[in-house]
């Protein structure tokens, strides 16, 4: 049994510039206080608005995901969440514990992967996950139990008992979730977990999450890659310059995509006559025809579409050879809503 | 407070500071035993100073050793896991109060502190050999400054470690110990500034000045000193006041 995230109204002002325990990279954008008279106009601070009321909520048990690009305030959200960053205002909730009001029992709860590795370099990649659980209270046999089978697990035991300074990026990457499951937590925040990591370790890692997932844990990621959203979350919200813009199943995000579907027919022939009676089907938006034989046909519903198609297309004396439907994407999505595209 | 945490951050300090022995002791132990060598065993056997000083010099080479100590066992590591990679954050997300970390800190660095104190004596005997003559019949008040020391020095190496950064740990040395050392009444007891009279009372804001007349009071007190009954209750406000400091420090930086 998992537990639930909340948070309302969350607003975090950073009055002092680089904010550290947030975990998060640059890009926030530095707006000077407006200057309100010439009284106030002396004591200008640069303030950096990194959250502006962002309300959550994560059912138990969900992999949910925080979309946006750099300085959007998902790492921000994540700090809040995690008792690492102070809010300037609004609540939080890890199952029924205000983070900020009993941040040692929300710890107990939770386990997180920042977005900079944060190892103890102090220690070899073994000792970092027995003292993780020492520190979390496990018994000295579950530990080392556990830190075995977790080295094993993330592939790591050839370099178990070496010190994590000379680890690559990937390792330390993967070392870290390793940590933040060390303690089986019921709650995992993963701050962009496949930043730096090559595609076979980041199949290797959505396996793990799928799989922590089904042991009913919730999980709460942060990325600004579209496709893992996609193939993680059951749930996302989309937050650009500390606003949630956007919230609901990847599905129903990209549904809600004005003629988010695409149909790229080909067809024996084509006819203008053919062309205008599918623009007439219901759903259809747009229709254009490519070189005589093929059409690119933009509407709201994708595979419901097909039948129709076929007959309109039988009916004018031609058949249809090829269907490709393409999902509304994500990408699609950041870009209806904000005018600017993830990657910018 | 979670007592099976704190005592697991304890393991762990206590398990790098194994691994990290031979340098740490080199670290803390070095430039005193120098010290020792040269003003207690050269000097003295060259005639510039009397066989006396011998006795004089050990406790204020023990209240350095424990200061520096004690200092650099707290800010050392701090500043190094506050830096970018943030090393510390295993720590600030185990499930106990945020100042316990803190509180943890300054118990391992009062132990580094009070090892490299207690070992000047052994080192001092067989250094200096004969001439040595220390006085032992006051233990608890003897561990009662010992303590209030160790204090003071961790204390004050976690107030630094949260309010410099890697690029100033060379002024640290500089600006911050040379002068405390200098001036620490280490080398010759508070009484010898008599002459100087601005002198003698500025450095008593000096911390370290308690330190070795404290030590001086317990284990030579043949030679002039300040009494126990001013130095403890002062260190300890030394301390009260130094590790508050650092507790709040330590919030402000773990948190943002």
């Amino acid at each position: 049994m998992g537990l639930g995230i909340r948070t309302q109204d969350l607003r975090k002002v950073y009055t002092s510039p680089p904010p550290a325990a947030a975990g998060a990279a640059a890009g926030f954008m530095f707006t000077a206080a407006k200057a309100r008279g010439g009284r106030n106009s002396n004591k200008k601070k640069p303030e950096i608005v990194a959250l502006d009321g962002v309300s959550l909520d994560v059912q138990p048990g969900q992999v949910f995901g925080l979309l946006g690009p750099n300085g959007a305030g998902k790492s921000t959200t994540v700090g809040v969440l995690t008792t690492r960053v102070r809010p300037t205002s609004g609540q939080a909730w890890i199952g029924n514990y205000d983070v900020w009001k009993d941040p040692v029992a929300v710890k107990r709860l939770i386990g997180v992967v920042q977005q900079r590795p944060n190892l103890d370099f102090a220690l070899t990649a073994r000792e970092i996950l027995l003292f993780h659980g020492a520190y979390f209270g496990l018994p000295s046999r579950e530990r080392t139990g556990r830190a075995r089978e977790l080295l094993e697990q993330f592939k790591l035991t050839d370099r178990a008992d070496q010190m994590v300074r000379g680890f690559s990026g990937g390792m330390m990457q993967r070392l870290s979730i390793a940590r933040a499951m060390m303690h089986d937590p019921q709650v995992l925040f993963l701050d962009e977990p496949s930043a730096g990591l090559d595609p076979q370790t980041k199949l290797l890692l959505w396996e793990i999450v799928r799989n922590y997932n089904r042991a009913g844990k919730t999980i709460l990621l942060t990325t600004h890659n579209m496709e893992e959203a996609d193939a993680l979350c059951q749930r996302l919200a989309i937050i650009d310059h500390g606003h949630i813009i956007a919230l609901g199943t990847p599905a129903e995000l990209k549904a809600s995509l004005p003629g988010g579907y695409l149909l790229r027919l080909r067809f024996s022939r084509t006819s203008p006559d053919l062309v205008g009676r599918l623009q007439a089907l219901p759903g259809v938006r747009e229709v254009k025809a490519v070189d005589g034989q093929a059409a690119d046909l933009y509407a709201d519903r994708g595979g419901s579409l097909v039948a129709e198609i076929v007959n309109t297309a039988s009916a004018e004396g031609a058949e249809l050879h090829d269907v490709h439907i393409a999902e509304p994407s994500l990408e699609n999505l950041f870009l209806h809503h904000t005018g600017r595209s993830l990657r910018e | 407070m979670s007592w099976k945490t704190f005592s697991s951050m304890l393991a762990r300090d206590a398990h790098v500071a194994r691994r990290n022995f031979v340098p740490l002791l080199m670290q803390t132990l070095l430039q005193p035993l120098l010290f020792v060598f040269v003003f207690g065993k050269v000097m003295t056997a060259s005639g510039f100073m009397p066989q006396a000083y011998k006795s004089l010099l050990l406790p204020g080479i023990m209240a350095i050793s424990m200061v520096l100590a004690g200092i650099q066992a707290v800010a050392m590591p701090l500043i190094v896991e506050f830096q970018f990679s943030r090393e510390i954050e295993d720590r600030l997300l185990a499930p106990i109060g945020i100042g316990w970390i803190a509180v943890e800190k300054v118990v391992a660095g009062m132990a580094q502190a009070l090892v490299a104190g207690l070992v000047v004596i052994p080192a001092g005997w067989l250094l200096l050999g004969q001439g040595v003559n220390l006085n032992f019949s006051r233990p608890l008040a003897f561990a009662g400054v010992a303590l209030t020391v160790a204090l003071f020095a961790a204390s004050g190496g976690l107030t630094l470690g949260c309010s410099i950064g890697q690029t100033q740990v060379g002024l640290m040395f500089s600006l911050v110990l040379a002068p405390m050392i200098m001036f620490g009444c280490a080398y010759y007891p508070w009484s010898a500034l008599k002459s100087f009279p601005i002198l003698q009372k500025a450095v008593l804001v000096n911390p370290l000045v308690y330190a070795c007349e404290g030590l001086r009071s317990t284990l030579v007190p043949q030679f002039p000193h300040l009494s126990t009954m001013i130095v403890l209750p002062v260190l300890l406000l030394i301390d009260t006041a130094v590790l508050a400091a650092g507790l709040s420090r330590f919030q402000r930086k773990a948190l943002s």
